[in-house]
């Protein structure tokens, strides 16, 4: 169960997996996640249903590598399985007929914001895309998400591909000349997440983003990924993961996704360690 | 009979406190053949089979235990699984001392048998053997009755199990990455060895119950897919798997946990042997638990076990009412967990990054009693207090996940979320649906959520033969 069927390095440190998963496939939709597990002593993380295909029976995720459980992820090859997969989860983005749709994506989140724009467009939204990267290196799915979007805009911060600077300042002047954007969707790191938010708020255009705190069971069990939304407690793991980005109290957010930091380290040190005595000894 | 009553039990080895305090190793260690059989004839064989009554799942206790005393061990099985599959798990958990050992007989003159203890021991015996010595069990013909079992707790392993010995064909369904549900997440490794709880779901499976990993009913397909998929019954064991806060300002600090979330990390995910596992867990030094039920007990333990050098039960009734059996009470108290009586928390504070470091709590009293039957505790008048803390895990208690009833159309529900169904059999108001255990009763015990799982197979039976 759950085989790799196909992989592909994007970037450096970005890769896709097609995974054989059918009953996921045949239910996923625009917005929502698996949790997967890659070995039996692993750890169980969230990673967002980058597409689907419920004929062929397989979801695609792309996920970056970061800490041990990514990184022991990226050393798998197509053939092999994944000891564990559960999804569908959380609830889908709500897609309907808005008019005009901004969808800016941070990063290796575009693989998030695909299906989005794609869903939005099937909706009949106009679809303006902002996709944006550290550097042109690694920049991936450009065709992809130009190919579900009315207009796309790149951003890198250092220049190297398309218009230097953050993702805020397109979205901003987008904001101000186009009085028919009536929702914005932005998905990223946490930062990039927050800065889109404080950047739409004096515009009181809504603003869905989709929250990534620590989960562990994914389905409402554990309480771990709580947030705060408009002063309550929320589980993005069942409630989310998307939410109104202005009712999000954001530092908190980052704190708590800062809870394991040391143990994080620690444990990819080790295990690279332990990588790299194992390829000294073959 | 035996000649002359012995009024005294056979007392069972257990792990010197202070040694168990810090590794995750079983604490009671079990009978060996001999205190068995000791302890076996004991038992005065009364025709009035007092205990019976008392065991929620009827198991046939006198002649178990007539089986033992005789040596004849593998006959002790055959009787202990005809009415209860999962006697390894039972003997360690079950509260006896509320069922079967408190209707026993010799109860009334003094120590009632160690029935708990001897279950276990069969449990045990029987998992030593080889698969070729071990008792196989009957399985009648096909029904061609397909029933599908939704959840792999304690109710879903005995509603499969038993519908299976009926001759249905059952699948059951299993949100996590292992079958066992709570057995599995929650109740810690120095209570119930993972190792047992595998071992029993695997004899569920030697029944020919088809077990589906990773699979959230609800998410994939949804009950009334199921049924229109093909299965001709269903049956809900979803467990109370969604955990209560206190509501109360600061409670989302990092190094504040569920209970759930405390004990998944622990239990399941092996955090004790981290980085060996990969799922981390927090190192503490000074712990505070709130609550007083078996929950709160074993999140007190595992901290002590994780490496905490101070845990504190913080419970807001007084040691009389605390709600934990008194064995896992005395446990915790060896070990050195400090009981911090009518305290309740009023709110958590943090430092610059967002960790917690001190509790704020009220000194409480207790008042009249409450509909619960227990004295009401209240808040004494400006008797706040601080307590030093850098972990709190919160035990209060949980309530069934929304994710079946509201995917299912027609299911009705309590304000509490409990599903609604009648009492005796698990039925629904739902055609086909019957469901057991917490999801209908609230967090309830092992024994019990059998119990339910027994009587809905017999009701789920009886349908399907109609």
């Amino acid at each position: 169960m759950y085989k790799i069927m196909y992989r592909e390095k994007l970037t450096t440190n970005i890769h896709l997996f097609k995974i054989e998963a059918p009953a996921v496939a045949r239910k996923a939709q625009a917005g929502q996640f698996i949790v997967i597990m890659p070995d039996e002593k692993g750890e169980r993380i969230p990673l967002t249903i980058a597409d689907w295909d419920h004929v062929e029976g397989t979801i695609t995720v792309v996920f970056m590598e970061v800490g041990k459980t990514t990184n022991k992820l990226a050393m798998l090859k197509a053939g092999d399985s994944i000891f564990a997969l559960v999804g569908p989860l959380g609830l889908p983005t709500h897609i309907e007929k808005y008019g005009t749709v901004v969808c800016v994506a941070g990063g290796f989140a575009i693989a998030t914001i695909v299906p989005i724009a794609r869903a939005m467009r099937q909706a009949g939204n106009k679809v303006i895309s902002i996709m944006g990267f550290r550097t042109k290196s690694l920049v991936f799915w450009e065709e992809r998400l130009r190919s579900v979007s009315d207009d796309l805009i790149i951003t890198t911060d250092d220049g190297t591909y398309g218009r230097k600077g953050l993702v805020t300042e397109p979205l901003k002047e987008l904001l101000e000349k186009d009085k028919n954007i009536k929702r914005v969707i932005a998905i990223g790191p946490t930062p990039m997440m927050k800065f889109s938010s404080k950047t739409t708020e004096p515009f009181g255009v809504k603003t869905i983003v989709s929250l990534n705190p620590i989960m562990v069971d994914g389905t409402g069990m554990c309480g771990c990924c709580r947030v705060e939304v408009g002063g309550q407690t929320k589980f993005t793991c069942v409630d989310g993961p998307d939410f109104d980005a202005h009712q999000v109290d954001w530092d908190l957010l980052i704190a708590r996704q800062k809870s394991y930091l040391g143990e994080e380290k620690e444990s990819l040190e080790l295990w690279r360690h332990e990588c790299q005595a194992a390829g000294e000894k073959r | 009979m035996a000649e002359k009553l012995n009024l005294n039990r056979v007392s069972m080895p257990k792990q010197e406190p202070q040694v168990r305090a810090h590794n995750f190793n079983e604490v009671a260690q079990g009978y060996t053949a001999e205190m068995a059989k000791e302890e076996a004839s004991r038992c005065i064989q009364c025709k009035k089979r007092n205990c019976v009554t008392g065991c929620p799942v009827d198991v046939d206790i006198p002649e178990f235990i007539m089986a033992i005393r005789d040596g004849n061990m593998a006959e002790a099985v055959t009787i202990m699984k005809d009415k209860n599959i999962l006697p390894g798990i039972c003997g360690r958990v079950c509260p006896q001392e509320s069922q079967c050992e408190q209707t026993c007989t010799l109860a009334k003159k003094a120590a009632p048998i160690a029935i708990g203890r001897l279950e276990r021991y069969v449990a045990d015996w029987e998992r030593l053997q080889p698969a070729a010595a071990k008792p196989k069990p009957v399985i009648p013909p096909s029904t061609g009755k397909k029933v599908a079992v939704v959840g792999s707790g304690p109710t879903g392993l005995t509603a499969a199990a038993d519908l299976a010995k009926m001759g249905h064909q059952v699948t059951m369904f299993e949100a996590l990455h292992v079958a066992g549900g709570v057995l599995m997440y929650g109740i810690p490794e120095f209570r119930l060895p993972k190792e047992i709880v595998q071992a029993e779901v695997e004899y569920v499976q030697s029944l020919g119950v088809d077990l589906r990993l990773n699979s959230v009913i609800g998410k994939i397909d949804t009950v009334d897919e199921l049924l229109k998929g093909g299965y001709d019954a269903v049956f809900l064991g979803t467990g109370a798997g969604l955990p209560m806060f206190l509501n109360c300002p600061g409670e989302n600090l990092n190094g504040i946990y569920s209970a759930n979330e405390f004990l998944t990390r622990t239990n399941l995910m092996k955090a004790y042997l981290f980085p060996k596992y990969d799922t981390p867990i927090k190192k503490s030094r000074r712990v505070a638990v709130i609550g007083g039920g078996n929950v709160a007990m074993d999140s007190a333990r595992c901290a002590l076990r994780l490496g905490a050098k101070e845990v504190y039960i913080v419970y807001r009734r007084s040691e009389a009412e605390l709600p934990a059996r008194r064995e896992e009470v005395e446990n915790a108290m060896e070990e050195g967990i400090v009981f911090k009586f009518l305290t309740n928390p009023k709110r958590f504070l943090g430092d610059d990054k967002g960790w917690v470091t001190k509790m704020e709590c009220n000194e409480m009293e207790l008042g009249k009693p409450d509909e619960s039957g227990r004295r009401r505790p209240i808040v004494k008048k400006g008797s706040e207090f601080m307590i030093d803390v850098d972990t709190v895990v919160v035990a209060l208690g949980t309530s069934p996940n929304p994710l079946v009833p509201s995917t299912t159309e027609g299911l009705a529900t309590t304000k509490k979320g409990t599903v609604v169904a009648d009492e005796k059999t698990g039925k629904t108001v739902k055609d086909k649906v019957w469901a057991g255990g917490d999801v209908l009763t609230g967090a309830a015990t092992v024994i019990s959520a059998m119990g339910a799982g027994k009587r809905a197979a017999a009701a789920i039976d009886a349908y399907l033969r109609g």
